[in-house]
């Protein structure tokens, strides 16, 4: 299915939850509300739009401009060898968005990766932990007020029990 | 409290491998929960290798960044280089001149067989066949070889620029790369007459984690590990850069998507590579400075003198290759305009155009800046697709950088692909997954 008709099926679908983004560069971008993201993103997979692999996802610290992190979601199709961009908001006063760790295997270290890296808390994740940093780090290195250059004490070696 | 201690059964044992583990290359922890020799479950454990790839990058110019994806995945430093500089030649609307895209290809495909060549060498040399592994490092030196006479360095080449390469080709670059294909092709096809039918290789490796391509898709596979299950998937193919889609060559599929699959997927995979760089080398434009390169110039301190009194004109005799006389060059491997690239230096030495222009491109706050927006771009990498997505807030330091990268993806499946099988079996099974540390925990 091409994107177009992705698109318009999913603003049938969806109305008021989906507006495109236009682009200069040509990629299909799609803003979508939190709330209606894992059946946007169930539609999305299964036929006939049959994006099957979720190529990517990551976030976007947007706190002092706008208030908000922005969820960045990669989807790639191989029946139709198309790319779609979906984009999401996650406010300030509510960290947390849902997994999808049900739709795709690979969330389940993307999501840890972002929760580890920007704090955001994914509902129904079934093992939110850190990924990177140790357990014990305090803060969330990417977002914009972690200091680049900023030192976390040592913690102590812990016994195994 | 780890996961797996919380889960494990207390008739089960529990051992810790890795990070510290011969086989685990890189460092990656894995705990398992074994009944004898089988794995039951585990759990794996990585990041011991993070750097903070993505929040340095936020603080460097778009310039500046570049040697710090070299060190990404360390055995194929050029696809990274090119991974980076695509993106950002996207974003900026700009395409490399056309000798600089052979030349693209013709790196990227000698990375891509080093990068093959490697894990191979491991998964088969953690089987026993230190024989193989000793054929396959032979033939990556030669390439390594190759390499270091073009760009200068053998692993962390930051030879891929924005706009270009930072070199032509050495000019006596054919003999090395000749030499670096029979190499490769001679070691092939001895690896092949070695293991392709070898009982214990075939018992080590067949059935062994099989991947159905349905789990692949879901776990986000790309590259040889998604082909091996029989997807074909390949960037090149599917969303060609470059000159790829003037060039033939083929995506090898396997059909089990075990350990042996993996294998013979990355055997091919080099095979159809070789083919490439020789169509590559056949069809690249020729340099039209290549015989101006031989001409005589003035020697630099002169150059100097006379760029006192009066604007130099004469051509300065500096290194053909990397720091040299570069002007005549530039237009075969560079694109034009002086937004996107350093200044050549007998400009920057001898005019004071070029020194400004020089000063503004490094200036802070000047240089590269691309327009708003966001951009996600990928290549084929030796793991799979190689992604960046890159936002831009219309400064000249990056407001995001995020890598995909393709290993994160295989070894997050890790977990299941070894489960139910023997401790032995985990070591040549990471090894086919090919985890890189430095771009998985970047």
């Amino acid at each position: 299915m091409e994107n177009k008709k992705v698109i318009e099926a999913l603003k049938k679908t969806f109305p008021e939850k989906v507006t495109e983004i236009p682009d200069r560069l040509g990629d299909t971008i799609v803003r979508i509300e939190k709330d209606a993201l894992l059946n946007i993103m169930e539609f999305l997979k299964n036929r006939p739009c049959e994006f099957t692999m979720l190529l990517d996802l990551t976030c976007v610290d947007y706190l002092s401009s706008k208030g908000c992190f922005e969820m960045v979601y990669h989807l790639f199709s191989i029946s139709s060898n198309n790319r779609i961009r979906i984009k999401t908001e996650v406010r300030k006063n509510e960290l947390d968005i849902d997994s999808l760790s049900d739709l795709w295997k690979n969330t389940n270290w993307l999501e840890r990766e972002v929760f580890d890296m920007f704090g955001i808390n994914f509902k129904g994740h079934p093992d939110m932990r850190r990924l990177f940093m140790y357990e014990g780090f305090e803060g969330y290195p990417l977002r914009k007020d972690y200091p680049l250059r900023k030192r976390q004490p040592k913690i102590p070696l812990r016994r195994l029990t | 409290m780890t996961r797996i201690q919380k889960e494990a059964s207390k008739e089960s044992l529990l051992i810790n491998m890795g990070p510290s583990h011969p086989a685990m290359h890189g460092t990656i922890r894995i705990m398992l929960e074994l009944d004898g020799e089988v794995v039951r479950n585990s759990e794996v454990e990585v990041g011991y290798l993070h750097r903070g790839f993505e929040k340095t990058c936020e603080h460097k110019t778009y310039f500046n960044l570049l040697p710090y994806t070299d060190r990404l995945n360390y055995v194929s430093p050029l696809i990274n280089n090119l991974g980076y500089v695509m993106t950002m030649e996207k974003m900026l609307e700009i395409e490399a001149p056309e000798r600089a895209q052979y030349i693209r290809v013709i790196m990227s495909e000698f990375s891509r067989v080093s990068d093959h060549l490697t894990a191979l060498a491991a998964m088969t040399m953690e089987c026993g066949a230190f024989t193989v592994f000793l054929y396959y490092i032979q033939a990556r030196e030669e390439i390594w070889n190759f390499i270091e006479q073009t760009t200068g360095a053998r692993m962390t080449t930051s030879y891929i620029r924005i706009g270009g390469v930072r070199a032509d080709l050495h000019p006596d670059f054919k003999g090395l790369m000749d030499k670096a294909m029979k190499v490769t092709r001679r070691v092939l096809k001895d690896v092949k007459g070695l293991l392709d039918k070898n009982k214990i290789w075939i018992d080590r490796t067949r059935d062994i984690a099989v991947v159905n391509p349905e789990m692949a898709v879901n776990y986000g596979f790309t590259g040889p590990c998604l082909r091996a299950s029989g997807v074909s998937y390949d960037v090149r193919k599917a969303h060609p850069y470059l000159v790829y889609d003037q060039l033939e060559f083929e995506v090898p599929l396997g059909d089990k998507g075990d350990n042996f699959d993996r294998y013979m997927v990355r055997m091919k995979e080099m095979e159809q590579s070789l083919r490439i760089i020789e169509q590559a080398v056949e069809k690249m434009p020729d340099s039209a400075s290549r015989a101006g390169l031989m001409v005589k110039g003035i020697e630099p301190d002169e150059a100097i003198k006379a760029s006192r009194s009066k604007k130099a004109e004469e051509r300065v005799n500096l290194s053909p290759n990397l720091q040299g006389s570069e002007k005549d060059v530039r237009p075969d491997i560079l694109v034009k305009g002086k937004k996107y690239t350093v200044p050549p230096k007998e400009d920057t030495y001898t005019n004071i155009e070029g020194l400004i222009n020089h000063f503004k491109f490094f200036m802070s706050g000047h240089g590269i800046r691309p327009p708003k927006g966001d951009v996600y771009f990928s290549v084929e990498g030796g793991n799979g697709e190689l992604g960046f997505y890159i936002v831009s807030d219309g400064t000249d330091n990056p407001y995001r950088l995020h890598l995909r990268a393709p290993c994160l993806h295989i070894v997050s499946a890790l977990e299941e692909m070894i489960k139910g099988h023997y401790i032995a079996d985990i070591i040549p099974t990471f090894g086919s997954t090919n985890m890189i540390g430095g771009e998985l925990d970047r």
